[in-house]
């Protein structure tokens, strides 16, 4: 078996740690070794969180720079920012829809511009995928399933140990009764998304 | 029913360490358990509070680590299985009795756990408390992930009951917040009661006591020595003439080393799971297989130096190495390749790590108060109330210290929970600017008070500004003694904090609620300006956490503030309140405009005192 060293990013309050959570129990559920790391504390007062999902022949709860297979970003800024996990042969997944730090929002930087970043990204790994995760997430119902359209990309366009199917029996089972159909919703949007 | 209660003997979940930690001390039958939070340990106390709340299970969050582990004593003492959980700073607090602890020992299991935070992620400092086994002769175990923490704290607790003294399980924040898949046992029921025997000799510590239990000590980590051998948590895995010893989280990084550079046939790898008293015979046993040994552990030489003892006392003169510029840095938690790097050097093997595109300087992303935190309108307040007079600002351990960051700017110094007391009352007497100090309400109660007495004492002239936000926020909004807000709605505090600052002997005292500014920046002033009155000056700054009132009383929002046409780009608002719902944009003609966006507001109407341009509106669903 292969490993697959899978890295999140993205801003407090994003979901990152709920979308690492669904794919850890999918590996669970499959019988796949998998490691899931996440970060509490006083990071998630609106600063970057960091999160893994390693699977299969590897257990380190950290994945090294260079060593990513795959970059999960919720924000164009933090997949620049988290592009030092990646080599010329990860597959990147981003959100391109922008959240400011405060010091742009105040005026005091300037927020870089979106495309020339995901040309940085795109020139310096073997695949970008880049979608409007936010749109899709508020046509599913709210912009707090940003998380489900994010892993619905990923069933869609990484070779994962496991089909769509798992991931949705996981979501069936192991996430909030009043969020499931919302979430199933920008799941399925995240898949079709081109 | 809560999930660790629910989860099937035999079947697989996937836990955090934290929860793996807590299910492992339902499986060997806890019945008590004690905890102050802290991040990384936060979530073993937060998980045994919703399940005291189902079973007989007795939980508390006490007021700091110290006691925790003192009401932890008494328990274990009176037959109780017990557990008492901190982050590594705060076994420093409880230092003093877990010293003597060791002497007087226990008789229900007590399972002390030290969480560490190499790379200080939620930490002042990265302090290896591995030593603190040594210092105070109490085994040690170091889990290497989630199932290992679970079957170490079932093992903890019958190692601590045969030799009756309490076990501390070390881990580290890739411990405690990851999840791994964990095969989980049986559960125990508790003991319902303890009985506590009378035995002075033994549980009074008085000189004569104590020396003699100094001996017995000593000789119970002897007899833990061979334990300690014998030990399935000890072993040895792989063959070769090469040698690697490791213990916790570095475990897998030299598994996923071994495996990527293709040693398995050339290495074998010594997994200490059981570190202190040292596995002597062991590791003896591994060092006279093999050639030359790297040990690889994070933070201090723990092992290292105890192998090179070991090898020396036995006329051994294999090379040992581990901590040194060119293998592994002594700061921070390590990562795969780090190890894999060192690895490949040390053993003389090929290894080229995958190209590292660099990023340009990016725009920073500092975690940052919330919007409508209290604790913005408090800074806001003291930095007006100052104008443009020098001051000095000791603050303290929790959300606040974020104060440091631009544009509030309001902290100066800080060691550990309730420095900013203390320290404050020795700026005032060392030199000759005004002192301002900040602490909060969960860290005032922690260790705030004993040095607001000795500010008394003293005559110690400064202001202390308690932050009182009604909850421990940042550790994930755990109850303190001055609660008023509760899920059953809100109570009288069991312990009112003016009154506790009053009976200290504080005779200048005043409440405030900082959301209403004009007041609290006139109190902050009369207050710096009363020269009449020398001595230790306090201002209970209290407005809930926004975050915890909204969880707790499913308060919904009705207003939001606007910026309307009337703003004229003075920036005030962004330059000295700095709160997170606030843009600077530009539009199509690339001219400038400020606007909040409303679904970040939280509609504490600060910004509204501060400008007139600024006016509330109705929140749209």
């Amino acid at each position: 078996m292969k490993a697959w060293r899978i890295f999140f990013t993205g801003v407090g309050g994003q979901g990152t740690l709920l979308a690492t959570r669904v794919l850890g129990e999918a590996a669970l559920l499959m019988n796949i070794p998998v490691v899931v790391s996440e970060v509490h504390g006083m990071a998630q007062r609106g600063g970057v969180v960091e999160s893994a999902v390693v699977m299969g022949a590897a257990q380190s709860p950290v994945i090294s720079d260079g060593e990513a297979d795959i970059l999960m970003s919720f924000e164009p800024l933090e997949t620049l920012r988290a592009l030092r996990k990646c080599s010329s042969s990860s597959l990147v997944i981003s959100n391109n829809s922008p959240i400011s730090p405060f010091a742009v929002a105040s005026g005091r930087e300037q927020y870089p511009d979106v495309g020339e970043m995901m040309r940085t990204v795109s020139n310096n790994v073997n695949r970008l995928i880049a979608l409007d995760a936010r749109s899709l997430a508020r046509e599913a119902g709210s912009e707090l399933s940003v998380n489900m359209v994010m892993i619905g990309a990923l069933m869609r366009h990484a070779e994962m140990p496991f089909g769509r199917e798992v991931v949705e029996t996981v979501l069936n089972t192991k996430t909030k009764k009043a969020f499931l159909k919302m979430n199933l919703k920008a799941f399925d949007l995240g898949f079709q998304a081109e | 029913m809560h999930e660790l209660l629910t989860a099937q003997p035999g079947s697989r979940q996937l836990l955090l360490g934290n929860e793996a930690i807590v299910r492992g001390a339902l499986e060997a039958g806890i019945s008590f358990a004690t905890t102050y939070p802290g991040t990384p340990s936060s979530e073993i106390g937060d998980n045994f509070y919703r399940i005291s709340q189902e079973t007989d299970l007795y939980f508390e969050y006490s007021v700091n680590e110290k006691v925790a582990l003192e009401t932890a004593a008494a328990a274990a003492i009176s037959e109780l299985r017990t557990m008492c959980s901190m982050k590594h700073v705060g076994l420093n607090v409880a230092a003093d009795a877990l010293m003597t602890l060791a002497y007087v020992g226990v008789k229900g299991g007590l399972v002390v756990v030290s969480a560490d935070d190499p790379s200080m992620h939620s930490s002042q400092n990265e302090q290896d408390n591995r030593y603190y086994a040594q210092i105070a002769g109490l085994p040690m175990l170091e889990p290497a992930n989630s199932q290992e923490a679970l079957e170490m704290t079932r093992a903890a607790f019958e190692l601590s009951e045969a030799y009756k003294i309490p076990v501390l399980l070390r881990t580290t924040t890739r411990i405690n917040h990851s999840r791994t898949p964990v095969e989980v046992g049986l559960l125990q029921p508790p003991r319902r009661s303890g009985a506590f025997k009378k035995d002075p000799f033994n549980l009074v510590t008085v000189p004569m006591v104590g020396r003699r239990l100094r001996v017995e000590l000593l000789e119970k980590i002897n007899k833990l020595g061979s334990e300690a051998s014998a030990s399935p948590f000890n072993r040895v895995e792989g063959k070769g003439g090469w040698g690697v010893v490791t213990s916790g989280v570095s475990y897998n990084y030299v598994a996923d080393a071994v495996r990527e550079l293709d040693m398995t046939d050339r290495v074998r790898v010594l997994k200490m799971g059981m570190t202190y008293p040292f596995a002597d015979e062991i590791c003896l046993d591994f060092l006279k297989g093999v050639e030359r040994v790297l040990v690889v552990e994070e933070l201090e030489p723990f092992l290292e130096d105890k192998l090179k003892i070991l090898a020396q006392e036995n006329g051994l003169s294999l090379e040992i190495r581990g901590k040194g510029e060119e293998l592994l840095p002594r700061y921070y938690e390590f990562d795969p390749v780090q190890v894999k790097s060192a690895m490949a050097r040390f053993f003389q093997l090929k290894y080229q790590p995958g190209q590292v595109e660099m990023e340009s300087a990016l725009p920073q992303r500092p975690p940052n108060l919330c919007a409508g935190c209290p604790h913005r309108a408090s800074y806001y307040a003291v930095n007006k109330a100052l104008g443009d007079a020098a001051a000095i600002y000791p603050t303290d351990i929790g959300c606040y210290t974020l104060g440091i960051l631009p544009p509030l700017e309001a902290a100066d110094f800080l060691l550990c929970m309730g420095s900013s007391v203390s320290s404050a009352g020795g700026f005032a007497k060392a030199q000759e600017e005004p002192v301002v100090a900040f602490i909060g309400d969960s860290t005032f109660f922690h260790s705030g008070i004993t040095g607001l007495i000795n500010a008394v004492h003293n005559d110690h002239n400064f202001i202390l500004v308690i932050l009182d936000n009604g909850t421990t926020a940042m550790t994930g909004q755990q109850p303190h003694p001055g609660i008023e807000l509760t899920p059953e709605g809100r109570q009288t505090p069991k312990v009112d904090i003016e009154a506790v600052v009053r009976g200290c002997g504080v005779d200048r005292v005043e409440t405030v609620n900082p959301l209403q500014v004009d007041k609290t920046v006139a109190v902050l002033k009369e207050m710096l300006e009363d020269k009449q009155r020398s001595g230790v000056k306090v201002l209970i700054s209290k407005s809930p956490c926004p975050l915890f009132e909204r969880r707790v009383t499913g308060k919904k929002q009705k207003v939001v503030f606007r910026v309307t046409n009337e703003c004229d780009m003075c920036r005030r608002c962004l330059d000295e309140l700095g709160c997170p719902a606030f843009t600077y944009c530009e539009d199509e003609e690339e001219c400038a405009f400020i606007s909040i966006d409303e679904h970040l507001c939280s509609g504490c109407s600060v910004c509204k005192q501060i400008c007139h341009a600024i006016k509330p509106k109705k929140k749209t669903a």
